[in-house]
């Protein structure tokens, strides 16, 4: 029943790669990122219940730090700050 | 199949769904400020029920209660810092010159930067009126 919802989150993944591939702008593609970074987060959760390894929760959470800091600082890079 | 699987089941399932909302809100909308906008909205409601929901289903799948807190803290930061990044991005997207779609009517940004100037505009001549009168004395 778990891999139902794992092929459903990377059917979804690959859905919002469409957008990283066309987006006319720099914009769309960092957004495209973000958004496949939180359903990435959840894949992962889903894994460490399907493997059943409580150790790939802390995954999950540096995995979603890390992609915070990387879209903030994506976009401080646009606005001219960095 | 006990009862804490089950409830946790029925909140992956709604995750899922709006998982699948988002990416399909991300191809379809027309630019950049209205895919952000509901990619995240229904981004974010997704990861909740996803990951509070996989901590509840692994009571019963698991019989463990300690991925309660480990989701918990997951599934709270990503309610805190998925806002904050989308404003950040969306904020550079609009400095940069991304254009609105041509359908868009309403524009809150530029209408409290102009605002914003006529305030300054009415201080300085203000300004410049008190020194006058200081030197005419």
């Amino acid at each position: 029943m778990i891999a139902v919802y794992l092929f459903l989150i990377a059917a979804a993944v690959v859905l919002s790669m469409y957008r990283f591939f066309r987006g006319p702008t720099t914009a769309d593609r960092i957004v495209a990122v973000d958004i496949m970074t939180t359903l990435t987060t959840g894949l992962m959760v889903l894994f460490a219940l399907y493997y059943k390894r409580a150790i790939f929760l802390d995954v999950a959470l540096v995995y979603a730090v890390l992609a915070f800091v990387g879209v903030v600082a994506f976009a401080r890079y646009m606005e001219g700050g960095l | 199949m006990s009862i804490a699987s089950l409830i946790g089941q029925v909140l992956v399932l709604i995750g899922a769904f709006f998982y699948v909302v988002s990416a399909l809100g991300l191809i379809r909308m027309p630019d950049v400020y209205n895919r952000m906008q509901t990619a995240t909205k229904s981004a974010t409601l997704g990861s909740l029920g996803v990951i509070i929901g996989a901590g509840i289903w692994a009571i019963g799948e698991v019989g463990s209660y300690s991925w309660i807190p480990k989701t918990l803290v997951i599934a709270i930061f990503l309610l805190l810092t998925n806002p904050i990044s989308a404003h950040a991005l969306i904020r550079a997207a609009y400095r940069s010159g991304v254009p609105l779609w041509e359908g868009s009517v309403v524009d809150k940004y530029k209408e409290a930067e102009k605002s914003l100037e006529r305030v300054e505009g009415i201080k300085g001549n203000l300004e410049e009126a008190l020194e006058e009168g200081e030197k005419d004395e």
